[in-house]
Formats: structure tokens, sequence, C-alpha cells
């Protein structure tokens, strides 16, 4: 890591253009090497997923911002130490702006979300990604959607409510020990469910 | 799978539903345990595709202006100037670095402490370099003053900050002519304080600080609080 940057040489900053082909992993191989334009591009790519998932758990546009903000700036600070063969570098920055937006609303304690009744607006058309974003928000809704109606509910208020298993446990009324395996088992359903496709997208091949 | 054992946490785990010791519990068990690492990495990429059933408001447009500014300044920050090294093993706890260190990527909130700790060191030489051969500027508004090496490298000392709330920071300022950078964000507090700055200072450049909310902005908004200019030696 670089400790003083007090001035950067222009040169070796990449070009977006020259980006924009790049695989995410390239993309995040130049953040490590400090590259402004890269974290510029990884931003394009995964600002607004980033962005939506924070403002689903906190409700608040200042503190998804905040947790949008100090999820890239992880991802700028810690780049070079990233090992892709851990996993997809959209999983490593989702799940930066994941738990810091959980911590953010444990904090604030303003627990807003009834995940139980998924959003049905339909998503922008206006990016040429947006076609891409919807076909993999369907496959996951529908695997959700298989899930036995319990597992999906601790699941769900686990993940966009940031509730932890022992708040669970006791908004459900169910002995811990129930909340867990509900996780465990329907997160690896949820896997299995996913199979390939999401082993594709967000696992390391 | 349904024997309560430890293992089964690594769904919980995934979903960043563990808190306090549990979690703790969890990553001291996690570092000597294969299985749940491999669970845990699959498990989060299962969870991070629940990110997808999400509304996609549009992002607001100064967000990556933002980002990108607090990326460029966030670097260089206060150093404590004495050796005050002794804090992550005592905080961290072995078992839990270790699962730090073995799982990569997932325990950056940990791995961060330690490499914190190695940039302190690297900067606390930065800031010796600086001060042990530097020309000063007495700041006004609040007393401090800003010591400039001839590598245009720069501290800002400041005496007399009050420590800022906990929903707020101070932000540092390199000002050259019309040009405002970001150049460092600190909290203040008893003492004297070092800030390294991210921008080289000139003859004729304006340092300058205010106070801005907890994770620093890309302009300042509210007004100077200590600023001092730089004169031509």
């Amino acid at each position: 890591m670089i400790s003083l940057r007090g001035r950067r040489s222009e040169r070796s900053q990449t070009t977006a253009r020259e980006l924009a082909h790049l695989s995410d992993e390239a993309v995040l191989a130049l953040v490590a090497r400090s590259d402004e334009q890269a974290l510029t591009e990884l931003y394009r790519r995964f600002g607004r997923l980033a962005y939506g998932l924070a403002f689903r758990i906190l409700r608040d546009d200042a503190l998804a911002q905040d947790a949008v903000q100090e999820a890239f700036l992880g991802v700028w600070r810690a780049a070079s130490r990233f090992t892709a063969e851990r996993a997809k570098p959209s999983t490593w920055l989702l799940t930066l702006v994941h738990r810091r937006a959980v911590d953010l609303v444990r904090r604030e304690e303003r627990r807003r979300t009834e995940p139980l009744q998924p959003e049905t607006e339909p998503v922008g058309t206006e990016a040429p990604d947006e076609a891409e974003l919807a076909t993999q928000r369907q496959t996951i809704r529908q695997a959700l959607r298989q899930l036995p109606a319990e597992q999906r509910e601790a699941i769900e208020l686990a993940y966009y409510g940031g509730y932890t298993q022992s708040e669970l446990a006791e908004r459900l009324g169910q002995p811990l020990g129930t909340i867990k395996s509900r996780m465990f088992t329907g997160l690896a359903r949820l896997r299995e469910d996913l199979g390939e496709d999401v082993r594709a997208r967000f696992e390391p091949a | 799978m349904n024997d309560g054992s430890p293992h089964e946490l690594s769904a919980a785990y995934a979903l960043d539903a563990l808190d306090g010791d549990e979690l703790e519990a969890y990553e001291a068990h996690l570092a000597g345990c294969e299985r749940c690492r491999g669970d845990v990495v699959s498990f989060r990429a299962t969870a991070s595709a629940l990110a997808y059933d999400v509304d996609l408001p549009p992002l607001p447009e100064t967000l990556e202006h933002r980002i990108i500014s607090a990326a460029r300044a966030e670097r260089p920050n206060v150093v404590p100037l004495r050796q005050r090294l002794a804090i992550p093993a005592a905080t961290l706890g072995a078992a839990a670095a270790v699962a730090a260190i073995a799982i990569g990527i997932w325990a950056i909130r940990l791995s961060n402490s330690l490499d914190h700790q190695k940039q302190i060191r690297k900067d606390q030489k930065a800031l010796i370099d600086i001060l042990s051969d530097c020309s000063k500027t007495p700041t006004q508004g609040s007393s401090g003053a800003v010591c400039v090496a001839p590598t245009e490298k720069a501290v800002l000392i400041a005496d007399s900050l009050p420590a800022a709330s906990t929903d707020k920071t101070y932000e540092a300022w390199v000002i050259t002519g019309k040009r405002v950078q970001p150049a460092g964000l600190f909290r203040g507090g008893a003492g004297r304080k070092y800030v390294l700055l991210a921008e080289p200072v000139r003859a004729g450049t304006k340092v300058a600080v205010t106070l801005e909310r907890r994770a620093g902005v890309s302009a300042p908004t509210t007004a100077i609080l200590l600023q001092a200019e730089v004169k031509p030696s």
C-alpha cells in the first residue's frame, strides 16, 4: 500500500475506455495499484447495486451513501490483499456494503423493512446493464420463492433487515437453535437452487 | 446438518447475523475449521445474490465524486508521534486475527487494523522526516503550524481543536489558487495533533481546516477554523 500520495503520476492512470473492456478482476487489480480511474470504473459497474442494497437496509439516503462510500474505501484500501481464488470482486464489494449497512442500521436502531413483500416496481431501463440486472433479480427472486416460508423469512429479515440471529429468535418467538437451522438450511438450499448461476457469477472459477 | 454445532453458524455469519460475543466466538472457530471457511465463502456468494433483489433508486449525483475524493485524501491521516502500537494484539484476539488472515477477505474489519498499524509506522517515519527538516508557518484562527519540507510534503500541527463529535470530522484542505483539495481527516481532541497532508504544499499555498460530516466531503461546506498561508522562503 502506498503511504504518502502527495503527488501522483498521471501517466500510470488508465483511461475510462480501456477500463470498460476489462474483467472485474482486472479492474480490481488496477484499484490495488491506487488507480483512481479503476475505482471510478468499479463504481460505474456496481455503485447502483451497492447503493440499492444499502438503501434497502437503511432506508435513509445519507446513511446509505455513507455505507457505500465506506465499502468502496474498504476496497480501495485492501484491494492489494484481495485474493481472486476466494471470491468475485462483486461478492467482496457487496459483502462490505452489507456489513457496513448492517453495522449502521444496528447503531441507528432503525429497523424499517418488512422484507416479505419484495418491491414490485420494474427496474429502470436507461442503462444497458439493466437487462442483465433484471435477469439476475428474476433468478434470485424465483429461488427465494421456492424456499419454505419460515426459512425465507429468517434469511430475508437477516439480510435485508439487518437482524441478528438472537434478535430474530426474539422477534419470531422461536428458540435460537431453530433460527440457526432455518438460516443454514435455507441458505444451503438457496445455494443449491442458484447452482451454476450463482457459482459462475459470484464464486471464483 | 441440524445439530446446533458451530458449523451451522456459517450461514448466519455469511448473512452478517452474528454480533458481539457470538461473532467473536465464531471467528475464533473459523480460524481452525476449514470446512466452515469453505461454507462461508460459498454462502457469502449466495448471500450476495440477494443484493440483486432490491430496488435500484437513482444514484445520488455527488456520491461518485465523494468516494473518489475520499479515496484520494483518506490515506494520510493523523499520525500518533509516540509509539503506541500495542493495540492490535490486545483488541483483536489471536484467533480472530488468524481467521482474518485465513479467510483473506471476509474479515477486512480485522485485517484493516493490522494494516493500519503498518500504515502508522510508515506515516510516523514520513512525519519525522518532514519535521526534522521543514519551514514552519504559524496558523491563524486556532493555534498550530504548517511545516513544509523541501520535498513539498507537509504536516499540519493542530494544538487546540476540541474533539469532533462522533458524527463529524475535521478535514484539512490544501488550497492553491482556485484549486481546493481535500488533504486529510482528523478528530482533534486534547494534545497536539499531527496531520500528514495528502497534497504537496508550496509557497503561496494555503492550508485550512473545517469541520465536516463524519465521512468527509469533497469540498468545504463550513467556515474555516484554522488556516495558514505558506510564504515564499
